[in-house]
């Protein structure tokens, strides 16, 4: 599609000189040396697979106050990164993932994905919400399926791709299942699954383990991180629980409390695969938990103060 | 099985009182018939086809009126549901409209349609218009947020987001008011028949009491009841249990 629009567009400009008008035939018949010397330039390398540029977000309260949610986040990720977010509760770690995913617009600054300002939801970035927003109403294959669906896939490319997942997954047996049928763990597997079958650049996760018990949880870890690995996605990991973003991510960045700054930087160079309960990942941690420590006081204070107010 | 046995006792000893009381003759049969002329009605207005021909014209009717209903009813609830303007002003009206029973529209519908089939389907969707509406503004405020959240991450959007998430979500919810509104239907049906003449259950019942026939009057009263239950538990009741099913809601129940 796109060869042939610069075929056109070239067709268009030998027109313009005066030797031929463009026809039905496009520029697919014109001399070669014409196309060979009118190619395009190449495109500028991508910079960054998300490019948040000085990203604000403010919220109106309940009694009309604004609240300002995140401030001045500058932020780079890089292609097949897996980024970690850590911050307290109320850091709008959330809400960081919802201007990337499209679902909410920046109050101030930009959201580049791929060196494209992001201006709505699309397919490339797909979010996996802490509740998850499973479809009860389809089976397990017809929510893997959903996506593919919107994005006008025949059924039968649907089907097989939607299998492909489920397979990854571990759920193959489970398509026909309906949602409440399933354990939390494999709720998050078909959740994973119909993110990935969209087959996004970007991969969003909002604290999708928080609900898990430990075990199913580091069952998840590795299968996060396999499926990361076996599909070079760009993730991007919002979590408050340190050892989880140490175990998993490339990169980990500390969000203040309200509002959101990022305040640190952490380069997790540990080699793969690790494991939560290794000293290495241990070790670590603490590090970055006492920067957090700072925050989740500053959170914790914000919280008991409301209650004084009672 | 139980729960059947202490019905079927129930309903045994029901026709059985009514039976000692017609055949005590307290009141002469013309007034009080006996579950036996009841039942000789019955079979012949099935055996002279005439039941037939005025259920088929009546479910013909519902058909047009509830689906009618059903369609303006979702449009109307969803866009008061989207709106505040709407919510607040046409809202209002017809939640109060909803004291109004719908066989009072029926000189209205004459008037404007004349003594045609027109103004019975007209007052059959202004029975259950209200009740439609209503649940499905009720609905997709209960929508939770996150589906049609998920929807749009998913690249559902507009048209493709309503039929695709926003409907579906909100069934459930809606049902409750869909059977409320068929039975609503259900009942102007009967009253706009039994009014205003041609064909149907409800002309059936009253050509009975235009000819003093009580059997034929109580036999069509016995049609309408099973009716409703029928479709009570046919349609209904298997939608219901689809939806529990897929949704695991009301298992324990």
């Amino acid at each position: 599609m796109k060869q042939w629009i610069q075929q056109f567009a070239q067709g268009l400009r030998f027109s313009a000189a005066g030797t031929v008008t463009a026809g039905m035939n496009g520029g697919a018949c014109w001399p070669g040396t014409l196309v060979d010397t009118e190619a395009p330039p190449p495109l500028a390398p991508v910079q960054a697979k998300v490019w948040l540029k000085g990203v604000s977000q403010t919220y109106k309260t309940q009694n009309g106050t604004p609240l300002l949610a995140l401030d001045g986040i500058d932020l780079k990720v890089k292609p097949g990164e897996f980024l970690c977010i850590v911050g307290p509760s109320g850091c709008g770690k959330s809400t960081l993932l919802h201007l990337i995913a499209g679902l909410q617009s920046a109050s101030t600054g930009e959201v580049l994905v791929n060196d494209e300002p992001v201006k709505g939801p699309g397919t490339d970035r797909i979010l996996i919400f802490q509740d998850l927003g499973l479809f009860p109403w389809l089976t397990v294959r017809q929510n893997v399926e959903f996506g593919m669906k919107m994005l006008g896939l025949d059924k039968k490319e649907r089907r097989e791709r939607a299998g492909r997942y489920l397979r990854m997954v571990h759920l193959a047996d489970f398509g026909d299942s309906f949602v409440h049928q399933l354990s939390g763990g494999m709720r998050q597997r078909v959740a994973l699954a119909r993110a990935l079958a969209t087959e996004p650049d970007v991969l969003l996760m909002d604290e999708p383990f928080a609900a898990l018990d430990a075990q199913t949880r580091d069952l998840l870890h590795d299968e996060v991180e396999r499926l990361w690995s076996e599909t070079g996605r760009t993730i991007v990991f919002v979590t408050h629980n340190v050892r989880e973003a140490v175990r998993l991510g490339d990169r980990v960045v500390l969000l203040t409390f309200r509002p959101g700054r990022a305040k640190k930087e952490f380069a997790i160079d540990l080699a793969r695969p690790r494991h939560i309960e290794e000293p290495r990942v241990a070790t670590l941690s603490g590090e970055i938990l006492e920067d957090l420590r700072a925050e989740l006081n500053k959170s914790l204070a914000d919280e008991y103060s409301h209650e004084k107010v009672r | 099985m139980k729960k059947f046995a202490r019905q079927a006792i129930f309903y045994i000893a029901l026709v059985g009182v009514w039976q000692l009381v017609a055949y005590a003759k307290i009141w002469p049969p013309y007034l009080f018939p006996s579950p036996k002329s009841v039942l000789d009605a019955l079979v012949s207005g099935f055996a002279d086809h005439s039941f037939l021909i005025a259920i088929a014209v009546s479910m013909r009717r519902m058909l047009l009126g509830y689906g009618l209903s059903i369609l303006l009813g979702g449009v109307l609830g969803f866009s008061i549901a989207s709106s505040k303007l709407l919510e607040e002003t046409v809202g209002g009206l017809i939640v109060s409209l909803q004291s109004l029973p719908s066989i009072c529209w029926l000189p209205l519908a004459i008037l404007w349609f004349g003594l045609t089939e027109k103004a019975i389907i007209f007052v059959v969707v202004m029975g259950s218009l209200l009740s439609v509406t209503i649940s499905m503004e009720a609905a997709r405020h209960q929508i939770p947020k996150i589906y049609s959240m998920a929807g749009r991450n998913l690249g559902a959007s507009g048209w493709s987001l309503f039929v695709n998430v926003l409907l579906p979500a909100s069934l459930p919810q809606l049902l409750t008011g869909l059977k409320q509104g068929w039975a609503f239907a259900w009942r102007s049906l009967i009253s706009g028949e039994m009014i205003f003449v041609s064909l149907g259950l409800g002309q059936v019942l009253m050509m009975g009491r235009d000819l003093n026939d009580m059997s034929e009057v109580i036999a069509v009263m016995i049609l309408i009841v099973a009716i409703g239950v029928v479709v009570d538990v046919f349609i209904f009741r298997f939608i219901e249990n689809r939806l529990n099913e897929r949704w695991g809601t009301g298992v324990a129940a």
